[in-house]
């Protein structure tokens, strides 16, 4: 059109019209704006699942011989570009690359990585029959399998296929399994009954008082109890001593690249395999098996190995009571606030509350929870039914109710709000369609109106849900800790134990990534437990959607 | 408040042609007003509702004919800031007093809406609803209800064979029937039908004339209707309401042939509204 001097001139030209006008540039804002968040989120989600899915994929191990001729093995980590600083008067020569790697060997050499960079190398191996040993405490071992010592026969390592060395480990883990059964179920069981009858004696002295005959029938009754205990406890340690001995003399000796030979017990072993000689289905195996221990084994070596299972648990846990708390409490303050209360002011301002709850730092919430919960109505708890048991706390701590307790606070204003909207989505026709029936307002909103709106509540329910099971700050003041003796459920009278602390995903990451004595050690752990806490809400929020869309097409149809 | 003021200068009171009945009325409206707060949507209605007959409410938009069905069963008691005066007698009973069971006395005037209004039930359930928050629980006598109520509304045989699936897959014309077949369940005296043909095509809506004029004589039947040739087909008297008054109100026939005041002429000529 520019370039047609025949035509006459537009009346008005876009590009005449100021910017603001004109509305282009502010469409290419938000939608940059947009691009720019999701570009975000999805680099987010691709770093977590691509750093948590190869964390536990066996890598290759490096014999390194340096300048210096000190040899040295390690497993390699990764690898960067780095400009070295000028040394001796000489100018660097341009940049190089450096790499990290694993040399584990932690407790012969205090060594834990190393970053070697390239011009310090002399030769580089990999050798098939190096060994990559997992343990039970120091963290990995790499070396060479110098002898098998089985208590009465010392086997060379020529024999020894990698099967039987295999065979071997299970065997010793088994019976790694029975000493420490024995130990924590048997031995643990006599223990509470013990401490059972010291607090029942106690009680009653706390009753009767200390020269009442109550008192002195308890003490005797209780003495015979102890001693039989006792005599039990002796009994139970010494069989646990017993295979202890048994299991300390058959022990395993490897040996460093660089010499340093190191025995260990064979139940120590928790895993073994020749990096360089696996195929590809080895390191599946081996792959598979690091899954299965970090999904269902008790973590170790201050949470950075192992598995992750009681944090599992404890989230879990934790979440469903939080959902069966919040649900009711939720629900019902919203039904009250849109169907019952007359809609004035106070209605307004406490619905503007309710939203500026969810507002408040989640840490304010937990300090709440500790002084209200679990040192206000816990101590009370305490002194009412445990008085025995003071001054050490059953109910005035932190523990799994508190949290739910705490956490059902934190995430009341989303289920509320989801709520009420969902209830403001029922037609008005559907309730006048019932009240003209003769229904009552009850009746009314027990059969039409909250089965309408329950796809609603159920999104809003497990979004609370979702955040709650990703919640750390309040956690850590009432209830989570780094480690727990015990699950909040368990086999024992009464079985689920609502006073006891636990251990949630959320509060392993904090834990594992920054304060434990090695950052880069617990690094695939890290990823791993961010991985699956993503992975849990992940699902449940697919778990919403799923049960909005099945709930919504029941109340969809085609008019006309 | 101009318009308020404009009709409280202009009053005339309702005009009354003969009725068409003989069996007497079933309701009656006394010096009836009812405000929403401090606006007034009735102005001292007098009207007699006659039983088995079926009484059309026109006027235009905005009129209060809608407002004085919901008067009938109490529907407009969801509303904050009713108010109103006179009284209105169902069955020897005075249905603003405090003591009256709303709940009963719904249960009595059944109601059909504007848009078809079914429940996200199944067919069945959809009939049985008066009967289930009766806390019937013979299964013998709610599938009888069902099928009679299925029945009078002429759905029966459309739906016999698919009692449980669910409503909202029916049409718009059988599911409006299907709300008629659920204020029949309740077994009521009074039919109340807020414009049921609104939202319905012709043929449905054909359907539904069809079946009011069975359901006469049965039940009372008060129907809202913006339709003049519907309220002149169906309907045995017909009132014309205007800005909240109550103008005329007779027997059909003579409402549409030899309507008495301007405004009701105007109105069913089709000069206005």
């Amino acid at each position: 059109m520019e370039d047609n001097g025949k035509l006459p001139p537009p009346m008005r030209r876009s590009g005449h019209a100021p910017l603001s006008a004109r509305g282009e540039p502010y469409v290419w804002l938000l939608g940059g704006a947009l691009a720019a968040g999701v570009v975000m989120i999805v680099s987010f989600l691709a770093l977590v699942t691509y750093n948590g899915v190869k964390a536990f994929w066996p890598r290759p191990v490096y014999t390194i011989t340096m300048m210096d001729d000190s040899v040295t093995a390690g497993e390699l980590v990764r690898s960067e570009t780095f400009m070295p600083v000028a040394s001796q008067g000489k100018p660097p020569a341009g940049p190089s690359i450096r790499s990290l790697y694993r040399l584990g060997n932690y407790d012969l050499t205090n060594e834990d990585f190393r970053w070697v960079s390239d011009m310090d190398i002399k030769t580089i191996a990999a050798p098939e029959d190096i060994l990559l040993v997992e343990r039970l405490e120091w963290g990995p071992f790499i070396g060479k399998l110098v002898s098998v010592d089985n208590g009465d026969s010392r086997l060379a390592p020529d024999p020894l296929t990698h099967d039987k060395l295999a065979h071997l480990v299970t065997q010793a883990q088994q019976r790694r399994h029975k000493i420490r059964k024995l130990q924590k179920v048997q031995v643990g069981y006599v223990n509470r009954q013990l401490e059972e009858a010291r607090l029942s004696l106690r009680k009653v002295a706390l009753d009767h008082g200390k020269d009442s005959q109550e008192y002195l029938a308890a003490a005797k009754e209780t003495s015979i109890t102890t001693d039989r205990l006792e005599g039990e406890y002796a009994k139970l340690a010494e069989e646990a001593n017993r295979l202890d001995l048994l299991d300390a003399a058959q022990t395993i000796t490897f040996a460093s690249v660089s010499g340093m030979e190191k025995t260990i017990r064979q139940s120590e072993v928790v895993r073994l395999y020749k990096p360089n000689a696996l195929g590809f289905f080895g390191k599946v195996g081996v792959y598979i098996s690091r899954w299965w221990e970090f999904l269902v084994a008790e973590p170790r070596e201050a949470n950075t190995e192992g598995g992750v299972m009681p944090a599992i648990f404890g989230t879990f846990v934790m979440t469903v009571m939080m959902a069966l708390l919040v649900a009711p409490f939720g629900v019902v303050a919203a039904l009250y606030l849109r169907e019952y209360a007359r809609q004035s002011w106070l209605v307004s301002l406490v619905r503007v509350s309710v939203n500026n709850m969810a507002g408040v730092p989640s840490i304010v919430y937990g300090i709440f929870g500790l002084g209200f919960f679990a040192y206000g109505m816990g101590g009370w708890i305490d002194q009412w039914l445990y008085a025995e048991r003071l001054p050490s706390p059953t109910f005035g701590s932190g523990g799994v109710l508190w949290a739910s307790l705490t956490l059902a606070l934190l995430t009341a204003p989303v289920v509320i709000v989801a709520t009420e909207e969902a209830l403001s989505a029922v037609p008005q026709s559907a309730r006048e369609g019932s009240l003209a029936c003769g229904a009552s307002k009850w009746q009314t909103i027990r059969y039409i109106v909250l089965p309408r709106a329950l796809p609603g509540i159920m999104t809003g329910l497990i979004l609370a849900m979702a955040r709650g099971a990703g919640e750390v700050a309040p956690l850590m003041l009432v209830g989570v800790v780094k480690l727990a003796p015990e699950l909040p459920v368990d086999m024992i009278f009464p079985y689920i134990h609502l006073e006891r602390s636990f251990m949630c995903l959320g509060f392993h990451i904090y834990d594992v990534g920054f304060q434990s004595r090695n950052a880069e050690a617990g690094k695939p752990m890290v990823f791993m437990t961010t991985l699956l806490l993503m992975s849990v809400v992940a699902a449940l929020n697919a778990g919403a959607i799923i049960v909005r869309n099945r709930l919504k097409k029941r109340y969809v149809a085609g008019h006309f | 408040m101009n318009d308020n003021a404009l009709n409280q200068l202009h009053v005339e009171p309702t005009i009354h042609h003969e009725m068409k009945g003989d069996e007497g009325s079933l309701v009656t409206m006394k010096g009836f007003s009812l405000w929403y707060g401090a606006s007034q949507a009735l102005f001292d209605v007098e009207m007699e509702l006659e039983k088995g007959l079926v009484t059309a409410l026109i006027g235009p938009s905005g009129c209060g004919k809608s407002t004085l069905l919901r008067s009938y069963n109490r529907m407009n008691d969801l509303i904050d800031g009713l108010r109103v005066e006179g009284s209105i007698i169902f069955d020897g009973q005075e249905i603003f007093h405090p003591d009256v069971d709303v709940i009963g006395l719904r249960k009595r005037m059944g109601m059909v809406f504007q848009k078809p209004n079914p429940f996200p039930m199944s067919i069945a359930e959809n009939v049985a609803y008066p009967l289930k928050v009766d806390g019937v629980r013979d299964r013998k006598l709610i599938a009888d209800t069902v099928e009679r109520a299925l029945k009078s509304s002429a759905l029966w045989d459309e739906v016999k064979d698919r009692l449980n699936q669910s409503a909202l897959g029916l049409s718009g014309g059988q599911q409006q029937r299907l709300c008629i077949a659920r204020a029949i369940a309740a077994d009521p005296d009074v039919l109340l039908m807020d414009e049921p043909c609104s939202a319905l095509d012709p043929v449905a809506t054909a359907k539904i004339e069809e079946l009011i004029d069975e359901l006469s004589g049965r039940y009372t039947i008060v129907i809202v209707t913006h339709n003049m040739q519907q309220a002149a087909r169906v309907s045995h008297n017909t009132a014309f309401m205007y800005l909240g008054r109550l103008v005329e109100y007779g027997e059909t026939s003579a409402m549409f042939t030899v309507p008495r005041a301007d405004r009701t002429k105007e109105y069913v000529t089709g000069r206005f509204g």
